[in-house]
């Protein structure tokens, strides 16, 4: 399509792209180097390469347990909303049934509805069950919203197969539990780990919900950061925002990389 | 995997856990927009009033007459204003850079989904803390600004409106890129193709063709940036500066310092109430978009 290809190419659109793209980033490569700036106010004023705010911050007692918190509660959450999600993509992928558009709704629930909204119902919801805001309530809450995130691609993944793998194990006698065990999990699970990681990630991210329920001493470090943010701009928030940016680039990056190699 | 029951029991857990820890609250919520509200924040449990839904129109005036007013609807019309105006802006920046990258060669396009997206995964609060560094005075453009000799003056641009603006569409950008980029790669190339064949200029293949055909991925991508703007608590509460309200900061208003939970439960159920609507108008539609998003 060489005569074509000339045609498709819109004018402008390239340069747009570019600059979008620039939009995109900019902010970003800004935080990132403003964080190694030796400079004590974080004013763009460049002062020289230094690492000194990365100490500032792991010195930070409450800012450390606030990291923990936050691993804590996206690695719990991440793991039961992925074997969830797991469960529930078996159950509506490859297959067409009656009700399948509610059901589906109904899990992609957690994205429709405004985190704000969410956030004071499941307060509501514990205050009134007698649930104390700690660990345990930020991972019950986070885990609802793990699942339709961790849902998405490892269905993606699943309705990728190619049926006759499946078919292939039954017309040899295996039962579903075996096909299901050494054909469809071994060829999902890239589909599995990016879900997971995409689940770590919103729930490492998660700032609203978190914030209305999470207790006295179990504040996650998006929570933590926001009220920083919030007192006034100091370069320790820089550094720690940077950990937060390497974090989730860094996961996102190795999910892209397992795509590509598997699909 | 056929089986009815097998399939019913792989379902359960997920649907429990959405069940029990977002609808059933989402009820509760609603019962507690009707409920009496407690002497020192809280609620009272067994005492009904519809209270909250006339405090969201009406005061009341020294003669204890109810008045209408309008504060807490201006403060939803303005959401809704900045809501509409970052999704048409967001339409506006995404639509070229989504065209651009559906016409690219399969391989570059993974990549290129793949850039746009890690932005949109970066977390929500550090981006709109990187617009602080950038629009406050002292900081990156007023700098440039000042050392260019652009101005002599602070830009004065963060805390405001402006930069509430600013930063939803920066944040929202991705979701309108997505679903375009989707129904544009989807769309039928023969169709463009024919047009060309017809005689038919970039201009005409692309707006009696392509935009035509783009339109699912232009609403969906509508929905998505709207929906969660209109509900935004972060980008006002760190960009705006908290002078003009938004529905979310007046919702948290409500249980902080106001400790008025029904009020604040009625604002959420009626925020609640105008997403639905806006989805059910686009019924199915969405829905679809929204699946294919991942």
């Amino acid at each position: 399509m060489t005569r074509a290809g000339d045609l498709w190419r819109f004018p402008g659109t390239r340069a747009a792209a570019f600059a979008v793209l620039a939009y995109l980033y900019l902010p970003i490569i800004v935080l990132v180097v403003l964080s190694f700036n030796a400079s004590d106010s974080s004013l763009a004023r460049w002062e020289g390469f230094s690492t000194h705010w990365y100490a500032v911050a792991a010195a930070d007692g409450n800012m450390v347990h606030s990291i923990e918190i936050s691993l804590t509660v996206a690695c719990i959450a991440t793991m039961i909303g992925t074997v969830v999600a797991t469960l529930a993509a078996l159950a509506t992928s490859r297959t067409r049934f009656r009700g399948q558009i509610a059901v589906e709704a109904f899990l992609a629930l957690p994205l429709v509805v405004p985190d704000i909204v969410a956030a004071i119902a499941i307060l509501l919801f514990f205050v009134m069950v007698g649930i104390g805001l700690g660990v345990s309530s930020l991972v019950l809450a986070h885990t609802v919203f793990t699942i339709p995130i961790a849902y998405l691609p490892i269905r993606a993944r699943l309705e990728g197969l190619d049926p006759a793998l499946a078919e292939a194990a039954a017309d040899l006698y295996a039962s579903p539990w075996q096909s299901l065990r050494r054909i469809i999990l071994p060829l999902i699970w890239p589909g599995i780990l990016s879900g997971a990681m995409l689940a770590f990630i919103g729930s490492l991210g998660d700032v609203v919900v978190s914030y209305f329920i999470s207790g006295p001493g179990s504040t996650t470090l998006p929570v933590y950061v926001f009220s920083m943010v919030r007192m006034g701009v100091t370069p320790t928030v820089n550094a720690v925002s940077t950990l937060l940016i390497a974090a989730s680039a860094s996961l996102l990056t190795l999910s892209y990389l397992l795509g590509r190699r598997f699909n | 995997m056929s089986n009815v029951r097998q399939r019913a029991g792989l379902l359960t857990p997920a649907m429990a856990v959405i069940g029990v820890l977002l609808v059933l609250p989402l009820g509760l919520m609603a019962f507690v927009s009707t409920l009496e509200r407690g002497r020192d924040g809280g609620v009272i449990w067994s005492r009904h009033t519809l209270d909250a839904y006339v405090q969201f129109l009406f005061e009341r005036d020294l003669m204890d007459n109810l008045v209408l007013n309008t504060d807490y609807l201006q403060i939803f019309a303005r959401s809704i204003g900045l809501a509409t105006t970052t999704a048409v802006l967001t339409l506006v920046i995404a639509f070229p850079i989504a065209l651009w990258m559906a016409f690219q060669p399969p391989q570059r396009r993974t990549f290129l989904l793949f850039v746009v997206t890690v932005p949109f995964w970066t977390n929500l609060l550090v981006r709109n803390y990187a617009w602080i560094l950038l629009l406050r005075n002292g900081g990156v453009f007023d700098r440039l600004a000042q050392s260019t000799g652009l101005t002599h003056e602070p830009l004065n641009v963060l805390y405001s409106p402006l930069a509430t603006g600013i930063g939803l569409v920066y944040s929202f950008l991705p979701f309108m890129i997505l679903p375009i980029y989707v129904s544009l790669e989807k769309l039928d190339r023969r169709l463009i193709e024919a047009a060309f064949d017809l005689g038919a200029n970039r201009w005409h293949a692309l707006t009696r063709i392509i935009l035509p055909l783009s339109m699912p991925g232009i609403v969906g991508g509508f929905i998505l940036v709207f929906v969660p703007c209109l509900g935004a608590f972060v980008t006002p509460a760190l960009l705006g500066g908290g002078k003009s309200l938004m529905i979310g900061s007046l919702i948290q208003q409500q249980f902080g310092q106001s400790r008025n939970w029904p009020f604040g439960a009625a604002l959420a159920f009626v925020l609640l109430a105008l997403i639905v609507f806006a989805l059910v108008l686009h019924g199915l539609r969405y829905r679809r978009l929204a699946g294919r998003l991942t």
